[in-house]
């Protein structure tokens, strides 16, 4: 089915944004755990690489309104303000990065560059974990009748926060574990290994946090997950693969470690999405909105998965060359100082 | 503040911001590639510089317009998720594309950025040319849904339904190709001009400076040809809106009484409840000649259409107006330059000719706000034209005027951030570039 092509890409570019992007902002929230004087080496590693992961973001905004257009606009007037601040995030952030390598002089304003980027950095993945959680909550409610009901509360609540919390939790710990790779100094990795270690520890927290809040606003998470088998396998697999990231961690073995890292992202978001499936977002009163009941015309479908992947033969290979060209020489050093 | 009008004011800022990074993307690749493709042909060191310092302010501008176009695809949800609910699926086919294009760019520039010790030069070079096609498709995209807007097309509309959609139709709609052509060109005239301005209010500072007589000259030479070729393609443009949008075109001429024939109306002040022009200048039956090709066609004035369906007339033909005079302007000064660079180049080193381009500095760039003033503006109270009117696609949310205003507080400060960062750019060129190192 052409649907399904386009819900893998929706899918895939959702998980880039979350493992390319994440760890991109994560970076950001980094510097609080790991201090200035690793600014250089975490600048240094997503500069030539942080437009590209902008990009997934679009894509997934693409893919919702063109194919999934009610979803794009009950999110886009529901959690208008969230929304809004996750722009603040992404403007600021962007801009602040940028300005910071590209100012032609230093002085005191490379400091203000970047505490809006660390605060920024914080900020996004706030936001964006908020209105994923406000999504799953079931707050949404087309006919609320006070400003409060319709767009305040659907978002504004200890559920949706602590996923977002969670988010930056995620976020950061992958730059952590990506990070261990971008340096060769010894000294450094110890650093980008300790904080890795102190931010699991939060992730966890958090995502505990994710749990009892849900109790506590009525979606028995634990209940939902043994809902679907994919759901609960996802949960196993990711409980089972951190022992195994952490002894990765402990031998040095950067490309097993920064695997396993994504794969707890992708595990995670595979579970987020099939304890809900079919639904995509939970209404409250009517009816929850799913891919089925969302989707265009299939003429649309058709052109849509055309200029995906027509899009993707083109990007892929790319892309491809981007890493190549600029992460390709660490890949074979790191293979070296192993032998 | 009212919720509608706050909406498109937000719209507008939004808009208005973003276009002029989007310009500075599409051309400034290509100025670039010039500027590198000589340095490797000649080996002249002021080139490879040149390409340098210009891509470091490309840098700059692109990050910037990457988050102010991130906004935007927001924001069609945010302020109208009404008008998305049923257009997505309609025009949404040019925005898919234009997410390869965007993220072909992005990856491109990256290589470009920073590969200049990593990659061979001419691959280098080719990254750049790259950058820049990717983002005229980019371009090109964004307005072919923009187009869809004034020439709907590739669906039918029952019942406040769209059934039978064919975004194929609806992408290459009838308005696309006028449309297209003409931001592509505004692009390049709008750079070329702003980039040969700044380089030549810098030769008035340092007059021998080799690093911006190169500058000036591939800028004003890829300015020059496109504002000549610009008014061909408006003509192009106002034959095509006189067809579809005749309520458009009779706000922009304020053209209040079908007449055949029609006098064109230069400049001037409409009073639209008196319904007639202050201080203009009419030429007779010109109207109809660019509007249908004949001195006496008929042209639909706004007496043929409904009070309510009026686009405000005062702000479309005065912006209207400017484009049209500041494009002319640009025109001529491109002329003046070929013509000097062909016969008498000692002229081009005048301080009065350095005066003129620095003049045309910004120019462009308010003839490409003007001309979207004339895009948007003309088509209300339509947000798909004769089919939805924008009152009915605003989002339900109240309080929109905090948005608005939030919106605007930031564009304000990125806006002076960016003067700020380029004084600080061009202040740091003398120790760079100015020297006498490329004295002949």
């Amino acid at each position: 089915m052409l649907v399904d092509i386009v819900i893998l890409f929706l899918a895939i570019s959702i998980v880039f944004y979350f493992l390319f992007g994440g760890a991109d902002f994560g970076a950001g929230v980094l510097e609080y755990f790991t201090g200035r004087t690793h600014r250089q080496t975490i600048a240094h590693a997503i500069g030539p690489v942080w437009e590209a992961n902008h990009v997934w973001l679009i894509l997934v905004v693409v893919i919702l309104f063109m194919g999934f257009p009610r979803l794009y606009s009950t999110l886009s007037t529901y959690l208008h303000i969230p929304l809004v601040l996750l722009l603040l995030g992404i403007i600021l952030r962007g801009t602040a990065f940028t300005y910071m390598h590209y100012d032609a002089i230093e002085d005191r304003s490379t400091r203000l560059y970047n505490s809006l980027f660390r605060v920024s950095s914080v900020l996004t993945p706030l936001f964006l974990g908020i209105v994923v959680g406000a999504a799953i909550l079931g707050r949404i409610d087309p006919e609320a009748e006070t400003f409060y009901a319709g767009f305040i509360r659907p978002w504004f609540n200890g559920f949706s926060f602590s996923v977002g919390l969670f988010t930056i939790g995620l976020f950061t710990l992958l730059a952590a574990i990506f990070m261990i790779g971008e340096t060769d100094d010894l000294e450094e990795k110890e650093v980008f290994t300790r904080a890795a270690g102190r931010v699991q520890i939060l992730t966890v927290f958090f995502g505990i946090m994710v749990f009892g809040s849900g109790y506590a606003y009525g979606l028995p998470m634990l209940q939902m997950f043994f809902n679907s088998w994919i759901a609960i396998t996802c949960v196993i697999l990711a409980t089972l693969s951190l022992p195994l990231l952490w002894y990765f961690l402990k031998r040095g073995d950067v490309l097993l470690t920064r695997l396993l890292a994504g794969l707890q992202i992708l595990l995670v978001l595979g579970a987020w999405f099939w304890i809900q499936a079919p639904v995509v977002i939970r209404i409250q009163s009517g009816v929850n909105l799913t891919f089925n009941n969302t989707v265009a015309p299939e003429a649309t479908i058709l052109q849509l998965v055309l200029a995906l992947i027509v899009g993707s033969c083109i990007i892929l290979p790319s892309l491809y060359f981007l890493m190549k060209t600029f992460k390709g020489e660490q890949f074979s050093q790191r293979s070296d100082s192993r032998r | 503040m009212e919720d509608l009008l706050a909406a498109r004011l937000q719209m507008a800022i939004s808009l208005g911001f973003h276009i002029i990074f989007s310009c500075i993307g599409i051309a400034m690749p290509f100025l670039m590639a010039i500027a590198e493709y000589r340095w490797i042909k000649t080996g002249e060191r002021v080139y490879q510089d040149l390409a340098k310092a210009w891509s470091k302010g490309v840098a700059i501008f692109f990050a910037t317009g990457a988050v102010s176009g991130t906004v935007l695809s927001f924001e069609l949800g945010l302020l109208w998720p009404r008008f998305m609910e049923h257009a997505g699926s309609i025009f949404g086919m040019p925005f898919s594309w234009e997410g390869t294009a965007f993220f072909v760019e992005a990856i491109a520039l990256g290589l470009f950025l920073y590969g200049w010790d990593r990659l061979r030069p001419w691959v280098h070079w080719g990254a750049g040319l790259v950058v820049g096609i990717s983002g005229v498709a980019s371009g090109i995209f964004v307005v072919s849904a923009n187009a869809w807007m004034n020439a709907p097309a590739g669906f039918d509309w029952v019942n406040g339904q769209a059934v039978n959609v064919d975004p194929v139709v609806a992408m290459f709609n009838a308005a696309w190709l006028s449309q297209a052509i003409h931001m592509t060109l505004a692009a390049f005239v709008a750079t070329g001009f702003g980039v040969a301005g700044l380089h030549a209010i810098l030769l008035l500072r340092h007059p021998n400076s080799r690093f911006h007589q190169k500058a000036m000259t591939i800028a004003l030479t890829v300015a020059a040809v496109t504002a000549l070729l610009q008014p061909l393609s408006g003509d192009f443009s106002a034959k095509d809106v006189a067809k579809r949008q005749p309520a458009k075109l009779a706000a922009m001429e304020s053209h209040f009484e079908t007449t055949q024939p029609a006098d064109l109306v230069v400049g001037g002040i409409p009073d639209v409840d008196a319904q007639k022009v202050d201080y203009a200048i009419r030429i007779p039956n010109l109207l109809s000649f660019l509007a249908h090709g004949s001195f006496d066609a008929e042209v639909t004035g706004l007496d043929a259409i409904p009070r309510d369906e009026w686009p405000p007339v005062l702000i479309t033909h005065i912006a209207f107006q400017l484009m049209v005079a500041f494009g002319m302007a640009m025109a001529f000064v491109g002329l003046l330059f070929l013509f000097f660079r062909w016969k008498r180049p000692s002229l081009l080193r005048k301080r009065w000719w350095l005066r003129l381009v620095g003049i045309m500095t910004p120019l462009g760039f308010l003839a490409v706000e003007f001309g979207w003033t004339v895009t948007e503006v003309g088509r209300q109270p339509w947000i798909i034209y004769g089919i939805m009117k924008t009152k009915d696609a605003v989002t339900p949310m109240p309080g929109l005027q905090y948005p608005f205003l939030f919106f605007t507080f930031i564009y304000l400060v990125l806006s002076v951030v960016l003067v700020w960062l380029m004084r600080r750019q061009i202040m740091t060129l003398p120790q760079k570039y100015e020297s006498v190192k490329y004295e002949q």
